[in-house]
This record gives C-alpha cells, sequence and structure tokens, in this order.
C-alpha cells in the first residue's frame, strides 16, 4: 500500500478532487498548510513598511491507494493541477505498513 | 440684555452630537485592534474601553471644574473643587457667552473629548504596556494634562454682563482651534512620542513579522471614527446652525481628500493603493480638519485634507529612520496631522466664512494668525511631551510600565486579561468549566 501526498494550490483542490473521485478513489484527506519551494515568497507592504511572507498557503492532500494504483493516480493528480506555473506544488509517495479501518476492525487493502 | 432662553434645535443636536463623539472611542478600538496581532487585539481595545471608565468618573468629581470652572480665574487650570454636576441641572452654558443648551449637555459633549484623547495615546504603546499601569496613567495624564490643556483651549471664560473669567491662555491669545487640533492630537501625538521612547520597543520589533491581523476591523473602526466626527467638529458649533454647517461639510471634503492623498502617495511610492492606506489617510484628514472646520472654506478644506493625506503617509516612516516603536502611527498621524491642521488655518483661515475668525496668509492676513496657530501647537506639543515624559517615567520606576518578556511574547490578551480573541483553530477548541 502508499499513501500518496500532494501539495497544491488553494484553488486546485476542487479540480484535483473531482478528478480523483472520477478515477474512482472514493476517499482522500484534506489539511490547509503553509510553505515555500522555488516560488519563494511574496511581499506585503503595510503604512510603507515591507513585510517579506515567505510561507504561502497550500492544501495539504491525502490518498491511501493499493500498490498498483499508485502510478496512475499520482498522474491523475499531476494532471488536474498543473497551471504551467510556477508553485503548483508536489506529488510523493511513501509506502504503508498497515491500514485499519476503524468501524470495521477490516485491516491491509480491504481498509482502503 | 435679553434673557437666553433654551432652544430645543440647538439642544437637541448636542445631544445628538455628544453620543456621536462616545462611538469615536469603541470605533478608535477597532481601528486600532484590527493593525496589532491577533494575541493582542483584546488588550488594544481594552485600552481604549477603560478610558471610559476612567475618564467619566474622574469628570463627575472634578475634570469639568478643572477644565471649565472659572471660579479660580485662572487662564492656566479652571477650578479645583468637586464638580458633582448636581447644582447646574437648570443652567444654560456658559463660554465666553451664553449658549442656549443645558450646561450638562455641554458638560457630557466635553467628556467624550476628555475620554478620546488617552485613548488616542494607547496605539503608540500596543501589545506591551501592563494594563494596572496603563489605568494609572490615565488618571494621571487628563488629571494634569488633558483637563488643564482643555482649559488653555477650550474654556472661554464665564462671562456675566461685559466681563469675562476664566478664559483660557491659548484661548485669550487667539489661538484658532475650533474642535481639538492642538487640545487632542497635538496632545495625544506628543504623549504617545514620549511613551514610545519610554517604554522601548517591541520584541522583535522590525525583524520578525507584526502584520495588521485584521484589516476589516481597522476600515469598520475607521468607518466608526468617520461618522463620530461630524459629532465632534459640527457638535464644537454648540449650535445647530451655519458654523455647523460648514464644519460638517469640511469634515467629509478633507477626509475624503486625505484618503485619496495617502493612496496617492503609497500608489507612487509602493505600487499598490492599500486599504490600511485609505482607512489612515482619511483619520489623518479628520485629525487635520478638526482645528480647522469652521474657519476655511470648503475648497480650502479638500487642499487641506489632500496635503494631510500625503504628509502623514510620508510621516509613518519616521519611526523607522528614528528608531521609535510608535507601534500604530500615533506620532505619524495624530502630531503631525494635528500641527498641519493647526497651521493651515494661519493658511487659509477666512473671516468671510466665520466672522470671527482672521484672515490667513491667502486672505491677506499676513503671519498674524499663522503666528498665533505656531504658538499654541508647540506651546502644547511641549507641555505635553514633557509632563508625559515626566508621568511616565515615575510609573515606569515604581509600579513598571512594561509587562515582562515572556508575557508579551506569549500574548498580553492571554496575560493581562486571561482571554483570547479568537476561538477557529480545530485543536485548541473546547475545554471544560473548572
Amino acid at each position: 500500500m502508499k499513501l500518496i501526498t500532494a501539495i497544491l494550490k488553494p484553488f486546485k483542490l476542487d479540480d484535483v478532487k473531482s478528478a480523483l473521485q472520477s478515477a474512482g478513489i472514493t476517499g482522500m484527506t484534506v489539511s490547509e498548510a503553509s510553505g515555500f519551494g522555488r516560488q519563494g515568497g511574496h511581499t506585503e507592504v503595510y503604512r510603507g513598511a515591507e513585510y517579506t511572507v515567505d510561507l504561502i498557503p497550500k492544501i495539504r492532500l491525502e490518498v491511501l491507494v493499493d500498490d498498483s494504483d499508485c502510478e496512475s493516480v499520482i498522474d491523475v493528480i499531476v494532471k488536474a493541477a498543473s497551471t504551467g506555473s510556477i508553485g503548483d506544488g508536489k506529488v510523493w509517495s511513501t509506502p504503508v505498513d498497515q491500514v485499519v479501518r476503524v468501524r470495521t476492525g477490516e485491516r491491509g487493502v480491504d481498509a482502503i | 440684555m435679553d434673557q437666553v432662553v433654551l432652544n430645543s434645535g440647538d439642544t437637541a443636536w448636542m445631544l445628538a452630537s455628544t453620543a456621536l463623539v462616545l462611538l469615536m472611542t469603541p470605533g478608535l478600538a477597532f481601528f486600532y485592534g484590527g493593525m496589532v496581532r491577533t494575541k493582542s487585539v483584546l488588550n488594544m481595545m481594552m485600552m481604549s474601553m477603560i478610558t471610559i471608565g476612567i475618564v467619566s468618573v474622574l469628570w463627575v468629581l472634578y475634570g469639568f471644574q478643572l477644565a471649565f470652572g472659572s471660579s479660580a480665574q485662572s487662564q492656566w487650570y479652571g477650578s479645583i473643587s468637586f464638580s458633582g454636576l448636581g447644582g447646574m441641572v437648570n443652567d444654560l452654558t456658559n463660554n465666553g457667552g451664553i449658549y442656549p443648551i443645558p450646561v450638562l449637555i455641554f458638560a457630557a459633549f466635553q467628556l467624550m473629548f476628555a475620554i478620546i484623547t488617552p485613548a488616542l495615546i494607547s496605539g503608540a504603546i500596543a501589545d506591551r504596556t501592563k494594563f494596572s499601569a496603563w489605568a494609572v496613567f490615565v488618571t494621571v495624564w487628563v488629571s494634569v494634562v488633558y483637563f488643564p490643556v482643555a482649559h488653555w483651549v477650550f474654556a472661554f471664560g464665564n462671562k456675566v454682563g461685559d466681563t469675562i473669567t476664566g478664559a483660557g491662555f491659548l484661548a485669550r491669545k487667539g489661538l484658532e482651534d475650533f474642535a481639538g487640533g492642538t487640545a487632542v492630537h497635538i496632545n495625544a501625538g506628543a504623549a504617545g512620542l514620549a511613551l514610545a521612547l519610554i517604554l522601548g520597543k517591541r520584541v522583535g520589533w522590525r525583524k520578525e513579522s507584526m502584520r495588521p491581523h485584521s484589516l476589516p476591523l481597522v476600515l469598520l473602526g475607521s468607518g466608526l471614527l468617520w461618522f463620530g466626527w461630524f459629532g465632534f467638529n459640527a457638535g464644537s458649533a454648540l449650535a445647530a446652525n451655519g458654523i455647523a454647517g460648514l464644519a460638517f461639510m469640511n469634515t467629509q471634503v478633507a477626509t475624503a481628500g486625505a484618503l485619496v492623498g495617502w493612496i496617492m502617495v503609497e500608489k507612487i511610492r509602493d505600487g499598490h493603493p492599500t486599504s490600511l492606506g485609505a482607512a489612515s489617510g482619511a483619520v489623518a484628514g479628520l485629525v487635520a480638519i478638526t482645528p480647522a472646520c469652521a474657519f476655511v472654506a470648503p475648497w480650502a478644506a479638500v487642499v487641506i485634507g489632500i496635503i494631510a493625506g500625503a504628509l502623514c503617509a510620508m510621516a509613518v516612516g519616521l519611526k523607522y529612520k528614528l528608531g521609535f516603536d510608535d507601534s500604530l502611527d500615533v506620532v505619524g498621524v495624530h502630531l503631525v496631522g494635528g500641527l498641519w491642521g493647526c497651521i493651515s488655518i494661519g493658511v487659509f483661515g477666512t473671516h468671510v466664512v466665520n466672522s470671527v475668525g482672521l484672515d490667513g496668509l491667502l486672505y491677506g492676513g499676513g503671519m498674524t494668525l499663522l503666528g498665533k496657530q505656531i504658538f499654541g501647537a508647540l506651546f502644547v506639543l511641549v507641555y505635553s511631551f514633557i509632563a508625559t515624559l515626566i508621568i511616565g517615567l515615575i510609573i515606569d520606576k515604581t509600579m513598571g510600565f512594561r509587562i515582562t518578556r515572556d508575557a508579551e511574547l506569549e500574548g498580553i490578551d492571554l496575560n493581562e486579561h486571561a482571554e483570547s480573541a479568537y476561538e477557529m483553530a480545530g485543536s485548541s477548541r473546547g475545554g471544560s468549566s473548572i
């Protein structure tokens, strides 16, 4: 099993979510995050005083998938999240040892 | 001489004006509160709210008599006596002449000015002031600085027949300050500078982000201030008449001009006109037109406003050059705006719009009025600065004026008031009662 984590531009969340649903993904976890990469931050000016804001608001989206689905789901996310401009985010996957569905106690792929 | 009888139109307008001026102080609390960080918004607003409590009580005890009494026949202070205010319920206002409004309404109207002036100072020392020390400061400061200065500027004396007794020093000198450019704004601005110097900079000033936490609150506050300021300026006519109308119109157009002036400077200098700039510009315009609103023509009010907005937009940068943490720009807006407004009367003042006003530089009045204005402005500035330094230093050396470094870093709301302004983040929700 794999955990796919995607960092997205906030306004692309809806696109990515519907693309994943169309691809048959039935669950995901979304949280608000902030950070920076090559895009860097931006500058805000208050009464003439400049502030550099280096942590930019982002969305962190997490999906658990079976190993065989991993590459295709990553492709779906990348395609839906892309605007072509800097700051589109990143997608990565990590191996997962165990998954348990709390209600039923199902384990492994059955719990996804 | 005809007996003056109560005029219900004037009285109604002054009741409304008085309530309008009160609203400015909660408005100021929003204006300032939005500009600080989430961890200090409640303390910022409480510094304004407590002035309503303290100054109102002092006003009834001795404040009104100290500012507007005439029995001492002094140009420096009114009377040192218990005000009480119960013995004058049926009296009309006598301030250099009889006004057909009850004196208690005049006393309430002037009280609102005494409330907002110390509240204005609080912006200079945001995020770091021990609340008990602030309460003591407000009590001493209004007693030693505001009440006497209000006497110098606003007390035109008790008129009986043709004799006037107990008029204030600057009123006698012919200073033209209609609604408090000196007594309120220069006074608060100079005091703010003194306190910012005594308390020192906030921890992390110029290193970490101290962005305003809620610009909508700032805009709400500036809107309430603007609305209430019509009472402040037009109410200072003490009548529902043509002078009130002039002051009303000038208040509107000078404020509008300053709003535009400030964001034009931002557009040229920084590239973007900001909402904080619009709110700040409006307040700068309100400050500048305060002394001038009944002495200049509306076209001149627009010019005074535009210059005030541009001037204050540039002046707020001074603190970074000079290295003092006047956190919310009390100096840049109230001191600079107040000075400009006061001096502008010496340029644009004309007897055409107000028969008791003198002509300024542009109307062939020469330097006479300008000289009076500069003298009055500097006199109040120097007195307020020195007196505030002394009061502030005594408080700082005895009870301490500043909270601890740890309390400041953790947040003054939690440490001074045991409250937090916002309960929205998921993991900090809930808890249980003890």
